[in-house]
């Protein structure tokens, strides 16, 4: 027998999340095997490779926003999940104080260093390998640090008392030198193959030379040396190369009985800027017999213009005056992604990165499948 | 007895001395039969203080009686998380 095909319409249906007053409703997907009597769902690679699409709405270097159609949740979530927790990056993960006489603590100054962004050549980082830290079980077991694995920073700072300030001068960072330390003054210090992969533009600096790290007195120093790994947001957030991962459904407005006149004005103004415009009844539409146009000739009636924009505030089905007329729902197929880097790598190579971590998943799993066969 | 009177117990062996002893790469390092010269900062004035065993606990410069130790010399290693 031959599989049924669903109409085109209940096909539309299925593809929108229904968004009601109050609740959400047909959210879970229904396009798996044995789900509708008669109707084949097998997962094909042609005929998602026909239906699925890429759109970029914008893609400036550290932030890209565009939109996957055609392809499930799991595996939109999938993305998301793995740019901030998988995607490896590099961040000061050891810190080794040899003087701090500032007022803050050697565990907080450490812990606030971790945290700042660093960028560097993208190909060097690539090129870095993982360092191993040793474990309780396996005391012994860690790496040695190496070229390969581990970037020396240090940061060394004398604050002291600025002879040519103004005697009325109460800016402590005129009145003194180097009383505000940023993360422009952690300088870098490349090792063997580093320097090769690490020059000039390419070196391994903060992304925001203007972090304030710690303020100093005349007579305090900080001197430290500070060693940069390569991790996964999974281990420590500071490893996570993206600010933000998120992506949302498109919104979808379905207008199913006119709305007219004073009521389309106050239609418009229940979505954000652009989302709904206003269009005249054509006499051919007036002309029409119950198409609710009747007589309506010239007036004014609420059109969708672009949904994209919208919040899905809801804002238009509290009033009474929209009762039934209009419905709200989200598109399960169309994932608009926005991703933000925290200045690493350029924002639309993470989300290849991502799709490579997936893909090595993928190949981890079935070498296990096969070895499971076996 | 009052506590500008009090003197330091004659007899004590050196390395019972907890300022000391065990660490005699310590700052000032001279270790004669006074024991180690060690460095403090002045709690009012910030200027270091060098004592050694026996010596009246009081900044040369403006007289202030509360001395504070100098930060280690040693590494210390933290991770940053």
């Amino acid at each position: 027998m031959a599989p049924l095909i669903a109409s085109q319409e209940e096909l539309q249906r299925r593809r929108i999340v229904d968004i009601n007053p109050e609740t959400v409703s047909n959210f879970a997907s229904t396009d798996f095997p044995g789900h509708w009597p008669g109707e084949s769902h097998e997962w094909n690679l042609e005929k998602f490779r026909d239906n699925f699409q890429v759109e970029f709405h914008r893609n400036d270097q550290f932030e890209a926003s565009f939109s996957l159609i055609g392809l499930d949740a799991s595996i939109a979530n999938a993305f998301r999940r793995i740019l901030m927790a998988e995607v490896p990056s590099i961040a000061i993960e050891f810190v080794f104080v040899h003087n701090n006489t500032s007022v803050i603590q050697d565990e907080v100054l450490a812990q606030r260093l971790g945290l700042i962004p660093l960028k560097g050549s993208v190909e060097g980082i690539n090129w870095m390998r993982w360092f191993k830290k040793p474990t309780d079980d396996d005391p012994e077991g860690g790496s040695t640090p190496s070229d390969y694995n581990t970037i020396v920073l240090r940061l060394d700072v004398t604050c002291e008392k600025n002879p040519n300030a103004d005697p009325k001068e109460d800016d402590p960072r005129k009145l003194y030198k180097n009383a505000h330390i940023y993360a422009k003054d952690i300088t870098f210090h490349p090792v063997g193959r580093q320097e090769q992969f690490f020059v000039g533009d390419d070196a391994i600096q903060p992304v925001n030379p203007d972090i304030l790290v710690a303020k100093l007195r005349p007579g305090q120093k900080i001197d430290m040396e500070l060693h940069v790994i390569k991790g996964i947001g999974a281990d420590h957030a500071k490893f996570s190369p993206v600010a933000t991962a998120t992506y949302r459904l498109l919104p979808h407005i379905n207008i199913q009985r006119p709305i007219i006149g004073e009521d389309a004005r106050k239609f418009v103004k229940c979505f954000p800027a652009g989302v709904i415009g206003l269009e005249q009844v054509t006499r051919e539409e007036a002309s029409q017999k119950g198409s609710g146009y009747e007589g309506h000739e010239g007036e004014m009636k609420a059109v969708v213009r672009d949904a994209f924009k919208d919040t899905v505030s809801r804002e238009c089905l509290r009033h009474e005056e929209f009762q039934g007329k209009v419905k709200l729902g989200r598109v399960r197929d169309h994932f608009i992604f926005n991703v933000e880097s925290v200045g690493q790598f350029d924002s639309d190579v993470l989300f290849l990165e991502s799709v490579k971590v997936l893909k090595l998943k993928c190949a981890r799993w079935k070498r296990g499948l096969v070895d499971l066969a076996r | 007895m009052s506590r500008e009177a009090y003197q330091v117990p004659a007899g004590l062996g050196g390395n019972q001395n907890a300022f000391g002893g065990a660490d005699s790469m310590g700052a000032g390092g001279a270790g004669s039969l006074d024991g180690p010269v060690v460095a403090y900062l002045c709690g009012e004035c910030n200027s270091r203080v060098s004592l050694k065993r026996g010596d009246q606990i009081r900044c040369k410069e403006c007289g202030h009686r509360v001395l504070y130790k100098e930060r280690t010399k040693r590494m210390v290693q933290f991770e940053a998380r």
